[in-house]
């Protein structure tokens, strides 16, 4: 999404999102197959239930002692012949990058699947400085060729339909090609191995780094990570500061609880460890491997409201079960990450102004935290979320003297009888066949979709009085 | 009766306000079951609307009064699943900063019982005679499902009554898309995550959407009455109550 697409509110953006009917209906049927596929694999893990648990504990402990987890991870990284880099933003992250890339001259980069690097633009930074990524994660592939932004945390084309991949995929590549997703992997795979051949450097995010042993766990279904990490003759890792775990056993809990959050899978396809540079006897690997961590807001959270969105395993079950991302698909929310997690990551990354909209885009269901492997409270951090931005200031003036005087009325039994009774007198004109069928302001909206219940003739506690016997 | 459990209304601002028969639904049925009821009639709403809205001083200051409002109360019974989880898991943290209201709001919050719960719990699930007959179709409104952890007790109430048939609803569990003030904030996202819950309602067969929170029933029965279907949204109350309930 380009920053020009976020003048437009955010409010108009879901709109346009309902009436893109490619846009529902593949995000339906993708969204819908990921529940289906995640409960089913709980269903069948009884011990599912105490590994979310314990993940969460886990996270919980990394977290309070985070800076020894890190020091632990870089000493063992470079034990290991890697060289460990710090940004502490997003642009210092970028600057790095570049700078490895542009001091070793590479021309092109290959990408496995990585929000980390979509978090910081990175490929706009590489095409600016005229190097050439590639993104080799079948998802990612597509929307490069598309020129979009993911909308999913794990599956990045989530918003297009096979019929619009196969058009895009004949457009680019110049040839007619079916709708048929086995044609279209095969024709993807078949540009990328030369990529990967001619690539000189890779890049991927982490989905865990282990501290006790210095190694980077990329998790993939496509086999591509495993190419990144190893054809190429420089390996760089990008990982949010959080992503660190103390060790291997911690490890085999994620990697119990992750896929089958994820995909509903008991592990995924993949799992590939990195531990540092290919070392003198070893048949491949990459002659240098830089490890970048990532702080990009996320310290200023370990005391905040947002802490506990730090546990955040990037897993995507949230989004898949929550009605409003349903909905409206990730790129109307106009931000990196989407859906609920993405809300709270926004407001994280982009400042509490930047949600000023989205904070509201919830219906505080529940059902993400329900979801979440390691079940973060996302509605709490929502409604917390929500208390800044009026005391900020940040919420609309007008919508916080409608609350205030609220609050007013319901704390004064009288005035809220004379409003009860002035709403009666009000919507006469209104009432049609016992209910509201259209109203004016800031209630059209809703009037517009449904009906409301008129407020009746006689109140519950006028009503009482003959009920009191 | 020696002793009749006690119970005081929190009827909230919704029953108050737009669905009064519900209320009356629930003070028949529960003197049926021989409860001897009382409504605090300064009661206005839960504060939950300000709460999820962010704005939790003004949340507080109601929490205040309500909390103040049902001191006494032996029981305390909601016809809503959100209003009842209010009450009891957020009063507490509210009003913490005052160690003793924080006290008696957790006092309160543990007498406090959605109207489902109330009857299971407390009353122990007794027969209910209703004149309430066809095929109905229960939705769990979020709050109570996933806030209350409570999807047993309404579905068991319905399940016992000899002329209703209860169908399980595809997609029970997912949100109508009410949302309180989200509703008014999105409502053209609000009311497609609505879209999809009507017609599960309409497949199952049902000519009634059961729930037990007003809210859902506001955004239910306004999607129903707009397409003009055949179902028709109820309360618990109401079913439990049958031909009493106006
Ligand atoms: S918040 Fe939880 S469910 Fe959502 S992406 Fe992160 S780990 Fe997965």
């Amino acid at each position: 999404m380009s920053v020009g697409e976020l003048k437009v509110p955010f409010v108009e953006r879901a709109h346009r999102a309902l009436n893109d009917r490619f846009l529902q209906e593949a995000l339906n049927t993708a969204t819908t197959r990921f529940m289906t596929l995640r409960h089913e694999a709980f269903q069948a893990f009884p011990q599912g239930e105490a590994l979310r648990e314990r993940a969460r504990e886990i996270k919980e402990a990394t977290l309070q002692k985070l800076d020894f987890y890190l020091e632990q991870l870089a000493d063992n990284v470079e034990r290991l012949g890697g060289h460990v880099h710090w940004a502490a933003t997003g642009d210092e992250a970028r600057g790095i990058i570049l700078r490895l890339a542009q001091e070793r001259g590479v021309k092109l980069v290959v990408k496995s699947k990585s929000m980390a690097t979509e978090e910081i633009e990175l490929n706009e930074a590489l095409e600016h400085a005229g190097i050439t990524p590639v993104e080799t994660d079948l998802g990612e592939y597509i929307i490069q060729l598309a020129r979009e932004k993911p909308s999913h945390i794990i599956a990045p084309a989530i918003h297009k339909t096979k019929g619009q991949v196969a058009e895009l995929f004949s457009r680019e590549l110049k040839r007619p090609l079916a709708a048929d997703p086995e044609v279209l992997t095969k024709v993807a795979r078949g540009e990328l191995r030369e990529k990967f051949l001619q690539a000189d450097m890779g890049i991927t995010g982490a989905n865990f780094a282990v501290a006790d042993t210095g190694t980077v766990v990329l998790i993939t279904n496509e086999g591509n990570g495993r190419l990144v990490t190893t054809l190429p003759r420089i390996h760089v890792a990008l990982m949010g500061m959080e992503k660190v775990i103390p060790s291997m056993t911690d490890l085999m809990v994620f990697l119990s609880i992750l896929p089958r959050s994820a995909t509903g899978q008991k592990i995924s396809s993949y799992v590939t460890l990195v531990r540092g540079p290919r070392r003198p006897g070893e048949m491949d690997g990459p002659e240098e491997f830089h490890l970048i961590v990532m702080d990009n807001g996320r310290s200023s959270q370990l005391a905040g409201t947002l802490r506990e969105a730090l546990y955040c395993l990037r897993c995507g079950a949230c989004l898949n079960v929550c009605p409003v991302y349903r909905q409206i698909g990730g790129h109307a929310y106009g931000y990196t990450y989407s859906g609920p997690i993405g809300i709270l990551l926004t407001a994280m990354l982009h400042g509490n102004h930047a949600v000023r909209d989205l904070a509201h885009a919830s219906s505080l269901c529940g059902a993400c935290q329900e979801a979440c492997p390691v079940k973060i409270d996302i509605p709490r951090m929502l409604i917390e979320l929500r208390e800044h931005l009026d005391r900020e200031r940040i919420a609309p003036l007008a919508e916080r003297l409608i609350f205030k005087s609220f609050a007013r009325v319901l704390t004064t039994p009288a005035l809220y009888r004379v409003l009860g009774r002035l709403g009666r007198l009000l919507q006469r004109p209104f009432v049609k066949d016992g209910r509201l069928g259209a109203l004016p302001v800031f209630l059209r909206g809703w009037t517009d979709h449904r009906d409301l219940p008129p407020v009746a003739e006689r109140s519950f506690r006028e009503r009482w009085r003959e009920l009191e016997r | 009766m020696a002793n009749p459990v006690r119970a005081s209304l929190l009827v909230t601002c919704l029953v108050d306000l737009f669905y009064p028969e519900v209320g009356v639904a629930m003070v028949r049925l529960l003197r049926r079951l021989g409860v001897s009821v009382d409504f605090p009639s300064n009661q206005t709403c839960c504060g939950l609307p300000l709460f999820n809205s962010g704005y939790h001083q003004e949340a507080a200051r109601v929490a205040r009064r309500t909390v103040r409002l049902f001191a006494h109360s032996e029981h305390v019974v909601v016809p809503s699943g959100s209003c009842a989880w209010m009450v009891k898991k957020e009063y507490p943290g509210l009003l913490k900063d005052d160690p003793a209201l924080g006290a008696q709001a957790e006092g309160l919050g543990s007498r406090t019982y959605e109207l489902s719960q109330f009857i299971v719990k407390v009353l122990g699930a007794p027969d209910i005679a209703t004149d309430f007959r066809g095929r109905v179709t229960y939705h769990d409104s979020c709050h109570l499902l996933r806030g209350l952890g409570e999807s047993q007790s309404p579905r068991q109430l319905l399940r016992r009554l000899p002329g209703v048939e209860l169908v399980e609803l595809p997609g029970a569990d997912q949100c109508c898309g009410f949302g309180g003030s989200f509703s008014v904030r999105l409502p053209d996202v609000s009311a497609a995550i609505l879209k999809k819950k009507l017609e599960n309602a309409e497949a199952t067969g049902a000519d009634c959407l059961v729930a037990c929170d007003a809210g859902c029933l506001m955004q239910m029965s306004g999607g129903l009455s707009r397409k003009g279907s055949r179902v028709r949204a109820v309360h618990l109350a109401q079913v439990l109550a049958g031909s009493d309930s106006r």
